[in-house]
């Protein structure tokens, strides 16, 4: 039984008390602890096997932990990472690689070339669970001398050094992670990032301390805090109740409300994250000018204003502005009396409308299904009588890798390092297992780029190839997506075109 | 009571197993390939295949629904494959924030929904249950996401009196012997901590509990008024108890029956409810972890979800079978 005395049952209610009225909305000034409001879970610590690798959304946590081959600055271009310098040899057969000298892991232990070698590895195993393994595997025959690594290359591949700063380019800890198995891995984290792991709950927060020997210089804050909130009207409570310091993708109606509140502040700026329409071969969509007027008929400049309060970038290709192979000169132009004029020319018009699917989300971008109703209506008007279908997002990417998408479905597409072979190339390529339209003609186009040596030679290659699509209407590239992120007034964030918000471009302001 | 055990547990074994059979079958026919989610654009079909085999997402549905049941028989339920960690495990973790938020919304609920049945009862005929009524009435046709949502905007937003997500703060986090924070805290004397994760679990807690205290009202305030009509009650009152006697306790030991059968069915519900409203709080329950394992169709994860409620819901419905037949002889001997 429990001798509960009258002092403490008093002292006890008095403890419970205070901590239930305790002042909770510690700034990040205050204890040197940044919270961020943070739109994803992180499911698993492994940068590099599994679905969380590949996730766009969780590469800013990665970051914060681990170190990756090649580093990238906020506009894109890229900086040394854990090698220094690197390249490819005069007959690019082989890759050289320098890594970076006196850099500890956050255990204490030092950073060597083994650590890279069993990294790249590991990545390219066939059945180790890597989703880009293909990417890693191209490399074998490893030999360091000093701190240089060579290897030699089954084929070139003028992104391999791209792909070192993109998804599952992280180097893992060798010995440890011998040591302690996978699974001890996730329990039990380490990487060289600037910030160690110090305490997670997954679906709620994962705590960070900063890497006191981090060989890029101590970061900013001595914590950060993730707080896991998916739920986009929870993250907008979070930052106005001043119980988080930063949040991300708030709706654009929240974004404008708050950035204008007294004690915070907002930024918005494009992303490497494009809206797009792909168009799958068959039926209508074998007519060219079904396409074309498809592509005339969209005031995408109206949709972004309307719906998405001006956050946003009109394309016209599947190259964004920040990346290599964009071409200002390459433009789709809004015009509903030719997109009229060419349905005509295919025996449709309003009364007599060219019919067919279009797929959708709902929910998961911001205003998708909006802008698709917007679409259809637009399109009603020259003679295109579309049916809207919605699906999710796992069901997407099944019909996306079968061949089996709807005439045309709406879905985004990232490409954080801006290379076109990762935006027009895997989303047109016919052998790619994301690629809507097949068609001979324009495989014929891309094929020589894929190894092209010549770089010059390569970006050109490439817009060629979208004012190609362009004139052919093989896809529908919409818009640059903007990623709101409001912040306290006390802090400086830098936004990061790739969309990952680093605590290392937080500062105190 | 040996056979009725039997037949209890027989019969929860035979639901589990068809639960876990149309699940499996379930989850492999509808649309949504975990595989294809994480494939790179230039992934080659060997690639793809590789993956298939990593997962073991390759062989047909039928062996690999032979090799699921013989490792569950063993106590596995596989790996997760986006938490890269087994099954068993990830559910034992969070199982238990989950069992302290639901507990302390049916304790929160029957407290709320048995004091203003019982207020209503005493207070009939008057102004006053009107306004009951009306009042409940409201409670009854807001759903618990709905409350969620309203709480968010009242106590951490309008008056930001209560932490709006977590279990706990992060720097309390620490020492847990067990998954149980409340009770453990509480046991253990570290009042500062349980006050802590109670402010936490404030909103989800209340967002769970009206709709069901609603419930308890209505049924609960309905049999209070009948029992009160009834001759034994008109004995009491002749002897001279006062009216809150005579509903405590003549009236609300004959009329609680219907409503604890009732609450125990509305529970499944609200367990249900948890999936919502975590996701809302961020908190680190099984519900908050289901619409991740359902989005990233981690199908062994889900698996082992399914089975957990499924299990959850039969053991409530059991436990509520044995309490009101405790409670009410002629159902005892029946």
């Amino acid at each position: 039984m429990f001798n509960v005395t009258r002092r403490q049952a008093m002292a006890a209610s008095g403890g419970l008390l205070a901590s239930l009225l305790a002042p909770r909305f510690a700034g990040a000034q205050a204890g040197g602890t940044l919270n961020i409001a943070y739109n994803v879970n992180l499911p698993s610590f492994d940068p590099d096997t599994g679905p969380s690798s590949v996730n766009p959304t969780i590469q800013a946590i990665y970051r914060s932990i681990f170190d990756q081959y090649v580093g990238q600055k906020p506009n894109l271009s890229f900086e040394p990472g854990l090698l220094t310098a690197w390249g490819w040899n005069d007959a690019k057969t082989q890759v050289w690689m320098d890594v970076r000298q006196n850099v500890v892991w956050h255990d204490g232990s030092p950073f060597t070339p083994d650590d890279v070698i069993w990294s790249i590895q590991r990545e390219g195993k066939p059945d180790g669970g890597n989703p880009v393994s293909f990417i890693w595997a191209n490399l074998s025959n490893f030999k360091v001398d000093g701190h240089r690594i060579t290897a030699d290359a089954k084929q070139y591949d003028p992104v391999l050094f791209k792909w070192m700063a993109f998804l599952t380019g992280y180097v893992l800890p060798k010995t440890y992670f011998e040591k302690v198995g996978p699974q001890g891995f996730e329990k039990a984290p380490i990487g060289t990032g600037p910030y160690m792991v110090d305490a997670y709950e997954g679906n709620a927060y994962l705590r960070l301390k900063a890497h006191p020997k981090y060989w890029g210089g101590k970061p900013a804050f001595e914590t950060v805090v993730f707080k896991f909130v998916p739920d986009a009207t929870s993250r907008v409570a979070e930052i106005e109740s001043g119980s988080s310091d930063v949040t991300l993708e708030v709706p654009y109606e929240e974004y404008d409300r708050l950035r204008v509140k007294s004690g915070i502040k907002g930024v918005c700026t494009p992303i490497s994250d494009i809206g797009q329409i792909f168009i799958t071969n068959g039926g209508v969509m074998d007519d060219k000018n079904v396409r074309l007027a498809m592509c005339h008929a969209i005031d995408k400049q109206t949709i972004i204003k309307r719906l998405l309060r001006g956050y946003g970038v009109a394309i016209d290709t599947l190259e964004a502005p920040e990346y290599a192979a964009y071409d200002a000169s390459i433009k789709v132009s809004y015009d509903p009396a030719l997109a009229a004029k060419l349905l005509a020319a295919s025996g449709y018009s309003k009364d007599k409308p060219v019919k067919f699917t279009i797929q959708t989300t709902r929910g998961f971008k911001p205003k998708d299904y909006e802008m698709i109703q917007a679409i259809v209506g637009m399109w009603r008007n020259v003679g295109i009588d579309a049916n809207i279908e919605i699906y999710e997002i796992a069901k997407h990417f099944e019909l996306r890798m079968s061949h089996k998408l709807a005439p045309a479905a709406f879905y985004n597409w990232g490409n954080a390092i801006g290379d076109p072979t990762t935006s027009t190339g895997f989303a047109m390529w016919s052998k790619s297992p994301h690629s809507a339209w097949h068609s001979d003609d324009l495989d014929a186009k891309i094929g020589p780029l894929w190894g092209e040596t010549d770089e010059k030679k390569r970006i050109q290659g490439w817009k060629d190839v979208d004012r190609y699509i362009a004139a052919q209407g093989y896809i529908l590239p919409l818009l640059q997506y903007a990623q709101p992120i409001l912040y306290k007034s006390s802090l400086k964030v830098t936004p990061n075109v790739s969309g990952a918000l680093q605590p290392t471009l937080v500062s105190k302001g | 009571m040996f056979a009725i055990i039997v037949n209890r547990v027989g019969g929860a074994v035979v639901t589990l197993i068809g639960v876990a059979v149309v699940v499996f079958i379930l989850l492999r026919v509808v649309p949504g390939d975990p595989v294809a989610m994480m494939i790179s654009p230039g992934a080659s079909p060997e690639d793809i295949a590789a993956l298939k085999a990593h997962y073991g997402l390759n062989a047909p549905i039928l062996t690999q629904f032979w090799i699921w049941t013989k490792a569950v028989v063993t106590g596995d339920f596989g790996t997760s494959i986006t938490l890269h960690l087994p099954v068993t495990d990830v559910l034992a973790s969070r199982l238990p924030a989950t069992i302290e938020l639901a507990f302390a919304a049916l304790i929160v609920a029957v407290l709320l929904g048995g004091g203003i049945a019982i207020a209503g009862t005493l207070a009939r005929r008057t102004i006053l249950e009107t306004a009951i009524d009306g009042f409940n009435s409201i409670m009854l046709a807001v759903p618990d996401f709905i409350w969620a949502l309203a709480l968010v905007l009242l106590f951490a937003v309008a008056l930001p009196v209560l932490p709006l997500t977590g279990r706990i703060d992060p720097d309390l986090a620490e020492g847990f012997a067990t998954r149980f924070y409340l009770l453990e805290s509480v046991l253990t004397g570290r009042f500062d901590v349980a006050g802590n994760i109670i402010s936490h679990m404030a909103m989800p807690t209340l967002a769970l509990a009206l709709p069901l205290a609603a419930v308890i009202v209505r049924l609960l305030k309905q049999s209070l008024k009948e029992a009160m009509l009834q001759d034994y009650v008109l004995l009491a009152r002749i002897k001279g108890f006062g009216e809150l006697r005579l509903v405590i306790r003549e009236a609300l030991r004959n009329a609680v029956g219907p409503t604890l059968a009732l609450t125990g069915v509305q529970f499944t519900f609200l367990v249900g409810g948890t999936v919502i409203v975590e996701r809302i709080f961020a908190y680190p329950g099984i519900g908050n972890l289901a619409i991740d394992a359902v989005i990233n169709r981690d199908f062994p994860l889900i698996q082992g979800l399914v089975l957990l409620f499924g299990l959850i819901f039969i053991l409530i419905n059991i436990a509520v079978e044995f309490m009101v037949a405790l409670l009410n002889p002629r159902l005892r001997h029946a």
